[in-house]
């Protein structure tokens, strides 16, 4: 069954592939008119906004499109299923970890990685998040994209990405969930820049694989020293291992340092990478130039949690680096405000959103960090629910807004699509964390386990994570309010055209809604109440000191509150300024100005980055390309080399006098050193 | 044995100076006679040796024939040999250079000179034969492989010059004796009856 | 005294001179329109010869210990059949279209593959100078058969003084191992070498008689007559010059240097690395800066001789193998490569310039493949037979511990792929020129079968590798 969970997302791929390279050639043949062929407008660049987007001689579909979303979408659906089954097959039984072994994948002297399915309860949730989104997400995107003349391949893709998720969440070892972790990179370069023709998705695909480079340079260097610390990447051998080497030190590059703390950070590096925090965030807000479906489940619901995930698989090492959590709550409280500062005056509905995501992944890694893994656990996946829910109906949104995706040329759309406008209300709920809605239980407790939380940053991020809710509220409301409320800002035509979406697309939106409303209701017994030992079953290490989540039991009143009248606070002030008085954040945007800017231009960090990195790393390149490459190796290298043979070639040639003495005497010249030679050497 | 040592070296030295003229004479037809010269001179090395026959076939051969050819060729070509010479000083020391180091190379081969024991025949020709039937003895028995290959250079040597002289020219008229004696009346004598006064 | 000499080992000679001598009396009395059926019987001569050679005695030693018949006598042998054979139907298109059909050119190759399979067969020093001069002298007469032509005839004319030269050279050589061994038999020398060493005159005469053998193979510095005369003779006689007369003077310097001198292999072991690194890098450097291509297979084969020495510098059994390998490979590529020269044919004429090669594959898409696979195998890249013939002479280079040799050789061949790569650029990659005239049946099937001889050898490298091992075993019988 786990085997079925994992390859058949790999099998619809496959198929999916197939289906879009055969389809490439036949499409390439003249006059193949297809019945559902069209094309949305957005493929082709924003040039077409508002045109009619039906009827027109669009672009045919490649043979084949509706049976890729059949399959891959029907796999997917069985997938999602069988995850349910073995949530409550593992969760609510006593059996602990489970290993299946699929292949031995190779061994080279010590290092032996075999190719196996880790199935414990973290698996377990992990497979229900990936599963559901995603298969809620291929559902969707049979509406969504059902315009796009690439439909095989863009499911082939997202299959492919489900697939390599799976892997990375199943991973037995290090080395498999490497090879996960760069699959869903690979599926997320393929996926933003799906619109190829686009030059800023091409550009946003770069960005997101070469800073995930950052990240995974430091995940790689962290597995090599996990292998040279322990001689295994298998988790069953480094974990029951981890206590011995606590306390231990290593030589890293000329430094003497805590061997845990080191492997940890290296592998943190990693998840910040995937994660998007704080230093490593830039990627994620420009990812949504890919379609919505794809932000939904990769850089909301899943992918993006890769980095949350390994945290709290790696759980035994982590606890044994007290530092290294340091720091992680650290990152987390940092950029769940930071995040949350810029997503204040975003006007892109998907990048306001985007930021959110930032911040909120901020708050599930302040749970890591202090020792909460079960509610970082549980935040995730609450988290997959709502966060999903609110880009599919953001995707809703730019379906009817023929495209557009500028929340100040939105505005009274709760009239023309009041399906979507509820669903993404129940989003916001759950975002803000409003009583009794998923956001609720688990951000609030992360707040209350920050209060609780012992290391340095733990205070820290404590106040952090409570303002950030307030933001959150101000921003989540902010979008409802622009984009439904208030006057049409959209042209007419537009708004003549706005429509509700079709009955595929609000499938999902309300599986999603349902998560959103009743997912931490549910599940808090299970994942953080006083249920949680039974249902993790040691799936996430807590160490002996640490006590998170009993002392969370026992905390000030004004602390449970905090998050709640923050979310009242942040939601009032949004309505008094786009509902009320809509001249107040204009006014303030004025007196405020360089704020506003350096928000708006979210902390100038892809300035900074540009002028540290890209720039002298493009001088850098340039001086080794025209100095280094060009002058010194070609110099005197191929083209030195091809020069000096050149040369020789012209003065042998010379010596091809066409004389007959001249070659008489060559021969004796050539008789005469070789008698020579052979007398005085021999 | 003085005396016979007193020729050898009377003949050896005329030879190689001979040698030095045929390259170094201002004329070219003095060089030929030099030539001559030179070989008169190893025939009679050849004699010193008792290879009486070697000797004649010497004179006759290449003083007889092939020298004299030579002075045909070298007066009908009128070689101008100072055009030829113009490069030789410019080529001099180079070229002397690498003679002088092969003839210091020589010396010192000469030098280190042992004679292999079977070297010198003690006697050139059987007892009781003459020196041609001796030659003629080993000729078409043991060398018979040799003489047979050598009758091949020869042999390609004037199909060589057969191939590259000899043409054919159309407009010639040539004796062919087969067709001379192949004629019949029938095709030679053409009898007519002539009218008188009329002509053919 | 009077006993008969024993015949039957020389009987491949025997036929080809008397057939020899019987054509050249059909050709005189029919006269000029006789050249196509004496080609017909030249080739059916030369292949009757071959088949004595495989159907013969396996071995003998006649007249006087001067001939000698073992298995590396008739794998060479055969070579050598092929490529005269080969050269013979190669030229039989040209001829006709140059309308210089000339009855003895047919003869004389004949006459100058008797003097090859003597030169192959010498086992005196007597017999070497003898069939070299026969083969040499009807080289001169081919080199300058199209006596119309001002290049064929200085070709002609600087091929016979160079060679009589090294013909000089290798006499004066002969004549001091005589004086130093006093003997002219291959076992004499062996054995008075074993006996008493080398003393500095033999030495001496060994230099003169490598030279005189070098100057046949046309190994650096000995090579000078080569580009002029492959450039100036017609280029059905280049053809011939690059193949068979390589394969048996090549034999000729094994059986010189291998049997004979075997005692001082370390000698004559400097001298050859010398020329092979010298023509080596010559071949390599002078041939990149060639427009003609008769030009750059002349630096081409020169290369590929100095290739060859490697192997036979090792002096090893294994060397001698490596040889005989390169040497049938290149036989092989050659008359490959020819065949298309040959067929740079445009309507107003042959041409001889690589850039006319421009467009081939589009053109003439089989020829081209085929050429480049030649080419290819010339450079020496996998897995094409001239990678193997390759492998096999620094395999035995490195083997006899000649690093030196072995890597010079490696670098040569490398800024040797240049030239050949740019052929095939020029074809593949260059505007089409004029397109050339199709290619003669007789052409296609001569590329046809180097081409698949190129592209398959792996296939027979076994068999073809396991003769050559046999064939070296005959100078190594211990070993």
């Amino acid at each position: 069954m786990y085997s079925a969970i994992v390859f058949l997302p790999l099998l619809g791929a496959i198929i999916a592939g197939a289906i879009s390279i055969f389809g490439a050639h036949e499409r390439t043949r003249p006059a193949v008119t297809n019945g559902h062929g069209h094309r949305r407008g957005r493929g082709h660049g924003e040039g077409e906004n508002g045109a009619d987007e039906h009827g027109h001689d669009h672009e045919p579909a490649a043979v084949g499109s509706r049976q890729a979303e059949y399959i891959t979408s029907g796999f997917l659906i069985i997938s999602a299923v069988l995850s349910w089954i073995a949530f409550f097959t593992v969760g609510l039984g006593d059996e602990p970890t489970q290993r299946y072994q699929v292949f031995n994948w190779f061994s080279s002297g010590t290092l032996s990685v075999d190719w196996a399915l880790r199935i414990d309860t973290l698996t377990v949730v992990m497979l229900v998040v990936v599963n559901t989104v995603s298969s809620v997400v291929h559902v969707y995107s049979i509406g969504y994209m059902s315009h796009d003349p690439n439909r095989p391949r863009f499911f082939a893709y997202l299959s492919l990405f489900t697939f390599a998720m799976l892997s990375l969440v199943t991973a037995d070892n290090l080395v498999q969930l490497f090879f996960g972790w760069e699959g869903v990179g690979l599926a997320s370069y393929l996926l933003i820049g799906f619109w190829y023709q686009r030059p800023a998705a091409n550009a946003a695909a770069i960005k997101a694989f070469v800073v995930n480079r950052v990240g995974d340079f430091g995940f790689a260097l962290g597995i090599f020293a996990v292998f040279v610390v322990f001689n295994s990447v298998e988790f069953e051998t480094i974990f029951a291992n981890a206590p011995t080497i606590a306390g231990t030190r290593m030589q890293f590059l000329s430094w003497n340092v805590d061997t845990m703390t080191v492997i940890c950070l290296l592998l943190f590096l990693g998840a910040m990478g995937k994660s998007a925090q704080f230093l490593l965030h830039t990627w994620l807000p420009d990812a949504m130039e890919g379609p919505t479906p794809v932000s939904a489940l990769i850089h909301a619901a899943t992918m993006v949690t890769a980095g949350v995930f390994m945290v709290a698989r790696l759980s035994p090492l982590f606890e044994q680096a007290p530092t290294a959590l340091a720091f992680v709550t650290l990152i987390g409280g940092t950029t769940a405000f930071f995040a949350a500062t810029i997503g204040l005056v975003q006007n892109d509905i998907k990048r306001v959103i985007a930021y959110s995501t930032c911040s909120q992944l901020g708050y599930m890694f302040v749970a890591m960090g202090v020792g909460a893994y079960s509610i970082g656990m549980f935040h995730l996946f609450t988290h997959a629910f709502f966060k999903a829910l609110l880009f599919l109906g953001a995707g809703s949104v730019i379906h009817a807004m023929s495209d557009e995706q500028d929340m100040r040329k939105m505005g009274g759309l709760r009239k023309v699509i009041p399906k979507t406008y509820w669903m993404m209300v129940i989003g916001s709920l759950a975002l803000t964390g409003f009583p009794l809605t998923a956001g609720y239980y688990s951000k609030d407790a992360i707040i209350e386990a920050s209060f609780v939380g012992t290391n340095t940053f733990a205070g820290y991020a404590f106040v952090m994570s409570t303002a950030a809710a307030m933001l959150t509220a101000f921003y989540s409301w902010r979008l409802i309010f622009m984009t439904f409320h208030g006057k049409p800002r959209a042209s007419a035509e537009v708004m003549n055209h706005a429509h509700e979406s079709p009955l595929v697309m609000l499938v999902p939106l309300y599986v999603l809604g349902l998560g959103a409303l009743f997912g931490g209701m549910v599940f808090y017994n299970f994942f953080i109440g006083t249920g949680f030992e039974d249902f993790w079953k040691g799936a996430v290490f807590f160490s002996e000191e640490n006590h998170t989540l009993e002392e969370m039991h026992h905390i000030p009143f004004w602390v449970v509150w905090a998050p709640t009248t923050m979310m009242v606070i942040g939601t009032a002030i949004a309505y008094w300024f786009y509902m009320v008085n809509t001249d107040v954040p204009k006014q303030l945007a004025a007196r405020n100005d360089w704020l506003y800017r350096f928000l708006l231009n979210k902390w100038y960090f892809d300035e900074l980055y540009d002028f540290l990195f890209v720039r002298s790393l493009k001088w850098l390149g340039r001086f080794l390309w025209k100095r280094g490459d060009g002058w010194l190796i070609d110099g005197f290298g191929p083209d030195g080399v091809s020069a000096r043979v050149m040369d020789t070639t012209a003065r042998i040639v010379k010596l091809q006098s066409g004389y007959l003495y001249h070659y008489a005497f060559a021969m004796l010249i050539g008789v005469a050193f070789l008698v020579t030679y052979l007398m005085f050497a021999a | 044995m003085v005396l016979s040592a007193i020729f050898f070296y009377l003949f050896s030295a005329v030879v190689i100076a001979s040698g030095v003229m045929v390259i170094g004479a201002r004329n070219p037809v003095h060089s030929v006679l030099f030539l001559i010269l030179a070989f008169v001179n190893a025939a009679g090395l050849f004699v010193l040796l008792g290879a009486e026959f070697l000797a004649m076939i010497l004179i006759v051969v290449y003083v007889g024939a092939v020298a004299v050819l030579f002075l045909f060729v070298v007066m009908m070509l009128d070689v101008d040999f100072v055009e030829l010479r113009q490069g030789f000083l410019n080529y001099l020391p180079v070229g002397g250079l690498i003679g002088i180091v092969l003839l210091a190379e020589l010396l010192l081969v000469v030098a280190g000179w042992t004679f292999a024991g079977d070297t010198m025949p003690t006697s050139p020709a059987p007892a009781g034969m003459s020196n041609t039937a001796a030659l003629g003895e080993i000729l078409y028995t043991k060398y018979i492989y040799f003489f047979q290959a050598a009758g091949m250079v020869l042999l390609v040597a004037m199909v060589g010059a057969i191939v590259l002289t000899l043409r054919h020219r159309e407009s010639v008229k040539r004796q062919s004796i087969a067709d001379q004696v192949a004629r019949t009346p029938a095709t030679a004598i053409e009898v007519r009856k002539v009218e008188s006064g009329k002509g053919i | 005294m009077t006993m008969f000499p024993d015949l039957l080992p020389a009987l491949p000679e025997i036929l080809l001179a008397v057939g020899a001598l019987a054509l050249l009396m059909i050709g005189v009395f029919v006269g000029e329109k006789s050249t196509s059926l004496i080609n017909g019987l030249s080739i059916a001569l030369l292949v009757v010869a071959g088949i004595a050679v495989i159907a013969g005695p396996g071995g003998g030693v006649t007249f006087s210990d001067a001939f000698i018949l073992d298995p590396f006598a008739r794998f060479m042998k055969v070579l050598a059949l092929i490529g005269s054979a080969i050269a013979i139907v190669m030229s039989i298109g040209y001829a006709r279209a140059r309308k210089f059909e000339r009855f003895e050119y047919p003869v004389l190759i004949v006459i100058a593959t008797l003097g090859m399979l003597m030169m192959i067969s010498a086992n005196d020093l007597i017999a070497v100078y003898l069939g070299l001069e026969l083969q040499s002298l009807s080289l001169y007469v081919i080199a300058a058969i199209n006596r119309d032509s001002v290049r064929s005839t200085e070709a002609g004319l600087k091929y016979f003084v160079l060679g009589a030269l090294s013909s000089g050279m290798l006499l004066y050589g002969a004549s001091l191992v005589y004086g130093f061994t006093g003997t002219t038999t291959f076992a004499g020398i062996a054995s008075a070498l074993t006996a008493e060493g080398a003393s500095l005159g033999l030495v001496f005469g060994l230099v003169f008689l490598i030279a005189g053998l070098a100057f046949k193979i046309s190994a650096v510095p000995f090579h000078m007559w080569t580009p002029d005369v492959y450039e100036g003779a017609p280029t059905p006689v280049t053809a011939f010059f690059a193949a068979a007369p390589k394969v048996a003077a090549v034999a000729l310097f094994v059986r010189v240097v291998v049997g004979p001198f075997a005692p001082i292999t370390h000698d004559w072991q400097q001298i050859l690395s010398f020329l092979a690194i010298a023509s080596m890098v010559l071949g390599a450097f002078a041939a990149i800066g060639q427009r003609n291509i008769k030009r750059l297979m002349a630096y081409s084969s020169i290369g590929h001789m100095g290739y060859a020495l490697v192997g036979l510098a090792a002096g090893s059994e294994a060397g001698v193998q490596g040889v005989i390998l390169y040497v049938s490979i290149y036989l092989a590529m050659t008359v490959g490569a020819f065949a298309c020269i040959l067929s740079m044919r445009r309507r107003e004429g042959m041409t001889y310039e690589i850039n006319d090669l421009a467009g081939l594959a589009k053109t003439h898409p089989v020829m081209a493949f085929m050429f480049a696979a030649i080419l290819f195998s010339l450079a020496g890249i996998p897995p094409l037979a001239g990678f193997f013939a390759k492998f096999y002479v620094f395999l035995a280079a490195i083997e006899a511990e000649l690093y030196v040799l072995a890597v010079i050789g490696v670098v040569a061949s490398v800024i040797g792929a240049y030239y050949y790569l740019r052929i095939i650029k020029i074809m593949y990659f260059d505007d089409p020129a004029t397109s050339f005239e199709p290619m003669p049946t007789e052409l296609r099937v001569v590329l046809g079968v180097s081409g698949a001889f190129v592209l398959f050898f792996i296939i027979f490298a076994g068999p073809l590798g396991g003769a050559a091992g046999l064939a070296a075993q005959t100078f190594f019988p211990t070993g």
